[in-house]
């Protein structure tokens, strides 16, 4: 696979591209939301999409899901490929590729079921049925998500009664018990307090061994934290992409430097 | 800033009472007039249940006072001086002001009204047992009886004749039977619909969609009851090839064909009402539209979709124009493909033709009380099995 001609990508390291967008462009009705955005995300490793309000960054990550698809009169030109291949090809499966890439949400949104319901629901749409199998799934998802402890005298109790920090750290746990390869997430700490936000940050510094992990963020101070790559994007345009710590303390660009230091946005 | 507080600190002032306590005021007035409205329409219907438990209430305390026997017992006018007043009373059905403003002469005219009215009658009705019993008794109400003439105890309700047969159970079963089969016909089709509409169809086709159905509402019963007794009824019995033309099954699916919307209408309301994020968590967990909107969003929705299905009930029980046109033979029988005659289309029917105060006349009103306890206790039993799910999916428990 060869590398996208584009200026802006610069320095990206070239091992392993796992998301791959050529020139993506994307329309809601007559309004353009994505303009030609090429960018490759490496495997394993955390890259933060940040800019403000509007900017496509949200738009860009649910391209790689296709959850775009949900919504009426949407567009899409350029391709995005995933693993090598392109997703928006015919013959993709969109439910094959939301196994593959799994999103949690800005708002945690449990289901109003039972925790262990909760995470057993990926696997169950998969056919798993053996109870044995599940019980073991959801206690490494719950681990996986550092909930576990927390939660194992409870399974069988609805989602919603746990805090809203637990909800979406339990959110995290079902997006990863069917063992996706990348998770996306769409500002998953927004809508959390400091001290969820802290345990949440913490996780996906955890998870980064296993998955690679595309997270959309308002926060700088959290996207320096996590992330080793930062992609600053403005009115639909991917503006520069590097090393988070290059992007936050020696920017290429003077409208990522008036960002990032808070200037506007 | 400075403006706001100078503009504050006068109307603080102004005629002595403070702004914002004058606020709290019109929010208070506003509370008793809104207090008494919803207390009012509270009341008004419980007025209504006491008027029509009123009108029935002789019956359902088993009063003397109403006897329905076709023929009374009757008393020789000579043996006027021999009774007591009270016994004159009893045995005129009057109450004691009444009989006060009588004389004697007056009495015993009444008397040999009776007496003149026995003699009249057949005497096959006069040697008759059953001519004798006061039908309105329980016993009679119920359980079937072996009447005169007949080789097994039966269920009637043939409140006009000679014998007046109040058997409530056939009418019983008629609403049972129309209503079960209108529910059990509406409810996946609004179900469906509803599922469609809220989860699966795009946004230009649900707005053509729900309006469309709901439309449906608004056709007035009596049109439907005259569609299915006319088309309905020859094209359904070619399809199936029963015997009885009009029979409950027909007057069931035209009962559904009017609860449908209601019931769509109520559980698209709640299926909308799930947040869109649940659909979303589903879908990016690799699920299927019709998964998401069976296994996540219905779950979810399930209380309101009840809400629904309960107002179905509650209008496919209460409709009287449809099973009206359709049929109304009190025949009883479990048989769907029989005719059917309803409590409320026996209302309808009968009320015109009975005379205020006559036992005819308290029957139907016992019958108004039993379909109004019928609905409460349905919806009772539905509010609380709404508000266990609502609270078991809340995580309340």
């Amino acid at each position: 696979m060869s590398p996208s001609p584009n200026p802006t990508t610069s320095a990206v390291p070239l091992p392993s591209p796992i998301v791959e967008t050529r020139n993506l462009h994307l329309w809601y009705g007559t309004t353009p939301a994505l303009r030609g955005v090429s960018l490759s995300i490496r495997e394993k490793v955390v890259t933060a999409f940040i800019g403000p309000s509007g900017c496509g960054k949200s738009t860009l990550l649910r391209c790689f899901n296709r959850m775009n698809d949900l919504i009426d009169r949407v567009r899409i030109e350029g391709e995005c490929l995933i693993g090598g291949e392109n997703i928006y090809a015919p013959e993709i499966d969109v439910i094959e590729l939301r196994k593959r890439v799994g999103m949690v949400f800005q708002r945690s949104n449990p289901f109003p079921k039972s925790i262990f319901e909760n995470i057993a629901y990926g696997c169950r749409l998969q056919g798993l049925k053996d109870r044995h199998e599940l019980h073991d799934i959801v206690e490494r998802s719950l681990r996986g998500a550092a909930l576990w402890d927390e939660v194992k005298d409870r399974l069988h109790e609805s989602a919603l009664s746990l805090s809203g920090g637990q909800q979406q750290r339990l959110c995290i746990a079902r997006a990863i018990a069917i063992q996706p390869e990348i998770i996306l997430m769409d500002e998953p700490a927004s809508a959390l307090d400091p001290i969820a936000t802290a345990r949440v940050e913490e996780l996906i510094l955890e998870l980064k061994r296993d998955y690679t992990i595309v997270i959309v963020t308002h926060n700088m101070q959290q996207a320096t934290r996590i992330s080793d790559y930062t992609a600053f994007f403005y009115l639909g345009e991917l503006i520069e992409y590097n090393e988070t710590n290059r992007i936050f303390t020696n920017p290429a660009i003077k409208r990522t430097e008036d960002y990032v230091t808070g200037r506007f946005g | 800033m400075t403006h706001g507080q100078n503009s504050s600190r006068r109307t603080a002032g102004w005629a002595g009472i403070h702004r914002g306590h004058r606020a709290r005021v019109g929010e208070r007035l506003a509370e008793i007039g809104i207090f008494t409205v919803s207390f009012s329409a509270i009341a008004l219907i419980f007025l209504i249940f006491l008027f029509v438990g009123r009108e029935a209430w002789p019956i359902l305390i088993q009063s003397d006072s109403v006897n329905s026997a076709a023929v009374q017992n009757v008393i020789p006018s000579g043996d006027l001086p021999k009774l007591s007043r009270e016994q004159i009373r009893a045995y005129l059905g009057i109450d004691a002001a009444q009989l006060a403003r009588m004389d004697s002469e007056t009495i015993r005219d009444l008397m040999l009204v009776r007496e003149e009215a026995f003699a009249s009658l057949p005497q096959s009705l006069q040697m008759d047992p059953d001519a004798r019993r006061n039908t309105v008794r329980w016993p009679l109400m119920i359980p079937p009886h072996q009447w005169a003439g007949y080789s097994r105890p039966e269920f009637i309700w043939q409140p006009i004749g000679e014998i007046h047969k109040y058997n409530i159970v056939p009418l019983l079963v008629g609403s049972l039977k129309t209503t079960l089969i209108g529910l059990a016909f509406a409810v996946p089709f609004a179900l469906g619909a509803a599922i469609y509409v809220s989860q699966i169809a795009r946004p230009r086709l649900r707005e053509w969609l729900k309006p469309g159905v709901e439309l449906l509402s608004g056709i007035p019963s009596v049109v439907m009851g005259s569609f299915a007794l006319i088309v309905m009824a020859t094209v359904m019995q070619q399809l199936f090839g029963y015997e009885t033309r009009l029979n409950a099954f027909v007057a069931g699916i035209a009962l559904g064909l009017a609860v449908i919307p209601l019931v769509f209408s109520i559980a698209e309301d709640a299926l909308t009402s799930v947040p869109r994020s649940f659909t979303q968590a589903a879908l990016a967990l690799g699920a299927s539209e019709w998964q998401a909107a069976w296994q996540i969003v219905l779950p979810a929705a399930l209380p309101g979709v009840f809400a629904g299905v309960v107002l179905g009930f509650g209008r496919a029980v209460g409709e009287t124009m449809i099973v009206l046109l359709v049929c109304s033979a009190s025949v009883m029988s479990w048989s769907i493909f029989d005719s059917a005659r309803s409590i409320t289309t026996t209302i309808a029917a009968e009320m015109a033709e009975a005379v205020t105060g006559s036992h005819h006349y308290r029957v139907l009103f016992l019958l108004g009380t039993i379909l109004f306890a019928v609905t409460f206790v349905t919806n009772l039993l539905g509010d609380i099995f709404i508000h266990r799910l609502k609270g078991r999916l809340e995580g309340k428990r």
